[in-house]
């Protein structure tokens, strides 16, 4: 295997691996490089010397901390790949270079890493991205204090020390993405205008209720998976018939809400969705309701919202519905003209409400 | 199909001489008001006012801070529904006590709480018992299995309310003008519809049980009008799929067993006598109270207590203030930096008029 020191310490990551030393180089040649092997990256330079023959590029960074790290539809790793890529495309960018900077807490087991990794190339090369720099860091594993401010627990005559527990050793990646923007391309969240139409690419809340039903172990029997994907694919193709497409977002967490009102906000302008075209998954609609969550709100990790103007929306959904990511495309409401900056909805009861941002947390409800 | 119910109530109103006030009492049914977008339907003549039917909203700050109290020992772990998380109490917030270190955990049932103080038979769980009687029978059933399996190391801090005595307690005030109850639809799939004729009579206000989808309420508010027009004042059941007249006799069993009635503080309201729910002598070892008072006394001896503030929500839970009419609504009280609980929990009034609608009164 790899370490040649000691039976039974070559299962899990150890602080050594983050040395900067022997140890270290293994780890990476061993588990990192065979996955992500590329010509730039193999030089293992301190810097990668990269060249984009366009001017206008964008550049993004996510970190990821995702618990659980292996979920229904995916893990940390592919999402660490799509969700920097998705970011890039959202911006009419083709995403071309990506750094990885994983942070390990020691004790994480070597076969878990070479997964995520495995996970990570399989993302890369879907996404026709190289990953040409990259970081390895090691830490102590996190403790979980079960005790209290340490005052507040003298005055009242307790214990002055409290209980240190392990907690599960965790993994963090961050991705930093550079894309090279297309030409005639401007798709900012401040240019939606009255008349034009939202789309949504495909069902909301997948990943979201997919996590939550993994995290709490509820459960609920169903193929709740998320929806994780790459989506410059889907995009480029609706970018290159209509280079004139107004915005575009992912709408991550926060959900189709928070997407839309960004939307909303940023043009000033008011948004009227239809409660009835929301395409959601009957299983996601049921968890939510158990759970009293609003799909709105959940996250998605493959979908897109774009904004275009009306006379284009054929065209678009019958790209979008061309590519296996985008058959469920739909339009899910309007840019009115009204005074600016809300996102109203139309109900599945033929009344109207206020779509809102959520506040933080989606907290599930006592009854 | 709601249209219809819309129709209706415009014939019926016309019919009645005055504009009429529903109350809905409970916290679901004012989230699904704004939520199905049925406010923005209704005819002017009837109005919906949302009363103390949120278990988080009418739970004292005193509660919270023992809760916040107790979660500061290295022993004791405290378990609750995530809506508790936000509360502000006098000082702090579980939410915040969580992220400076104390170990306050989110369950989804007293059931999770129960089976994380067996995993962990070193340190004591705390489970904060808040909700009516959709809620009681869970945390009855989880109170007798931890007798049962003898799982020392596991309370409930019990904070149950239960709604038709607080109905009757709001209208005896006299402060409020209702002119029928919209009840609670789970509530009563336990109490059943009974519950509510000792109140229908003595108040003479027309009863009806309702479900929470649109066309639920929407019928819901017609058999009220009805029975207006018609000078009847009545308890009906509506939500007639899930609610009987008995109710769930197995789970009203297991909470009598378990629990005895008391009075209880309710923010805002003042003690209601017979209104709250004690664990009884027979499960005095899990019932936190009782075993660790001296740790919530000697905690609280020591807080200083603010002065009281401008906060209103009594006012707003007795339907006596719309939510709009607050002075601090959405101005210093918004869901970001809430003051009162009202704003703060997923069923509060005042949450649900910020999110939903308040912008356009609805």
């Amino acid at each position: 295997m790899m370490m040649s020191d000691g039976a039974g310490r070559k299962d899990v990551v150890l602080l050594a691996h983050g040395g900067g030393g022997l140890m270290t180089r293994k780890l990476i040649e061993e588990v990192i490089l065979g996955e992500l092997e590329n010509p730039i990256l193999k030089r293992m330079d301190d810097a990668a010397c990269i060249s984009i023959a366009e001017t206008e590029l964008a550049m993004t960074t996510d970190s990821y901390v995702i618990d659980p790290v292996f979920f229904p539809g995916g893990d940390i790793g592919y999402l660490a790949v799509c969700g920097t890529v998705n970011d890039l495309a959202m911006q009419g960018a083709e995403p071309r270079f990506l750094s990885l900077a994983l942070i390990i807490e020691e004790g994480f087991r070597i076969d878990d890493l070479k997964r995520i990794i495995g996970s990570v190339g399989k993302a890369a090369r879907s996404s026709g991205v190289s990953i040409v720099t990259g970081d390895t860091k090691v830490i102590e594993r996190s403790r979980r204090y079960g005790g209290p401010d340490a005052a507040l627990s003298a005055m009242a005559g307790g214990q002055a020390g409290g209980e240190w527990r392990a907690g599960e050793p965790g993994i963090f990646l961050n991705t930093t993405g550079i894309g090279a923007r297309l030409a005639g391309v401007d798709v900012s969240v401040t240019n939606a205008k009255p008349g034009d139409v939202i789309i949504i690419t495909g069902t909301m809340g997948d990943h979201g209720m997919a996590i939550m039903n993994t995290r709490e172990g509820l459960k609920l029997s169903s193929d709740l998976a998320s929806d994780v994907q790459p989506l410059w694919s889907l995009i480029k193709p609706v970018l290159d018939a209509v280079p004139d497409i107004h915005c575009m977002r992912d709408p991550t967490r926060g959900g189709v809400a928070a997407a839309v009102c960004d939307i909303a906000r940023s043009s000033g302008v008011c948004i009227r969705l239809s409660e009835k075209s929301l395409p959601v998954k009957p299983e996601v609609l049921g968890s939510c309701s158990i759970l009293g969550l609003d799909p709105l709100n959940v996250a998605n990790e493959g979908k897109a919202i774009l904004v275009c103007a009306e006379k284009d929306l054929v065209v678009v959904l019958e790209i979008l519905r061309a590519h296996p990511a985008g058959r469920e495309s739909c339009a899910i409401g309007k840019v009115i003209d009204a005074p600016g900056g809300m996102v109203l909805l139309e109900t599945t009861a033929g009344g109207e409400r206020i779509v809102d941002v959520p506040t933080g947390e989606d907290l599930p409800r006592i009854c | 199909m709601i249209e219809k119910y819309i129709t209706e109530m415009r014939t019926l109103t016309g019919k009645i001489d005055r504009p009429v006030r529903i109350m809905e009492v409970c916290g679901t049914h004012t989230m699904a008001a704004f939520r199905t977008g049925l406010r923005s339907m209704l005819p002017g003549g009837v109005s919906l006012l949302s009363g103390p039917g949120c278990p988080v909203c009418v739970t004292p700050d005193t509660y919270l801070d023992q809760a916040i109290a107790l979660a500061g020992f290295p022993g004791i772990v405290v378990t609750t529904f995530g809506d508790m998380m936000r509360v502000p109490g006098s000082e702090s917030s579980l939410e915040r006590a969580r992220a400076l270190g104390s170990d306050v955990r989110i369950v989804y049932s007293p059931a999770d709480a129960l089976g994380a103080a067996r995993a962990e038979p070193s340190r004591h769980f705390v489970f904060l018992g808040v909700g009516f009687e959709t809620t009681t029978p869970t945390v009855a059933w989880a109170l007798k299995e931890a007798k049962r399996r003898g799982v020392r190391n596991f309370s409930v801090m019990c904070g149950h309310k239960t709604i038709p005595a607080a109905m009757n307690a709001l209208l005896s005030g006299g402060e409020v003008h209702i002119d029928g109850f919209m009840c609670p639809g789970h509530v009563s799939v336990v109490i059943g519809s009974q519950a509510y004729e000792p109140l229908c009579r003595q108040q003479r206000i027309p009863c009806v049980v309702t479900g929470f989808e649109a066309a639920d309420m929407a019928l819901g508010i017609c058999m009220i009008l009805r029975q207006i027009v018609s000078n009847r004042h009545e308890v009906e059941i509506e939500y007639s799929r899930t609610v009987t007249k008995q109710g769930n006799e197995a789970a009203q069993l297991a909470c009598d067993e378990v629990f005895v009635r008391s009075d209880s503080e309710w923010r805002g309201l003042g003690v209601i006598p017979g209104t709250g729910l004690q664990i009884r002598e027979d499960f005095a070892e899990h019932d936190t109270l009782r075993i660790h008072p001296e740790k919530i006394d000697a905690v609280l001896a020591r807080q200083v207590r603010k002065a009281p503030s401008s906060c209103r929500c009594g006012d707003v839970l007795r339907g006596i203030l719309s939510p709009p009419d607050c002075p601090l609504f959405g101005i210093r009280c918004t869901p970001v930096d809430p003051i009162g609980p009202c704003m703060v929990s997923s069923e509060g009034t005042c949450s649900a008029y910020f999110k939903y609608g308040c912008r356009q009164h609805y």
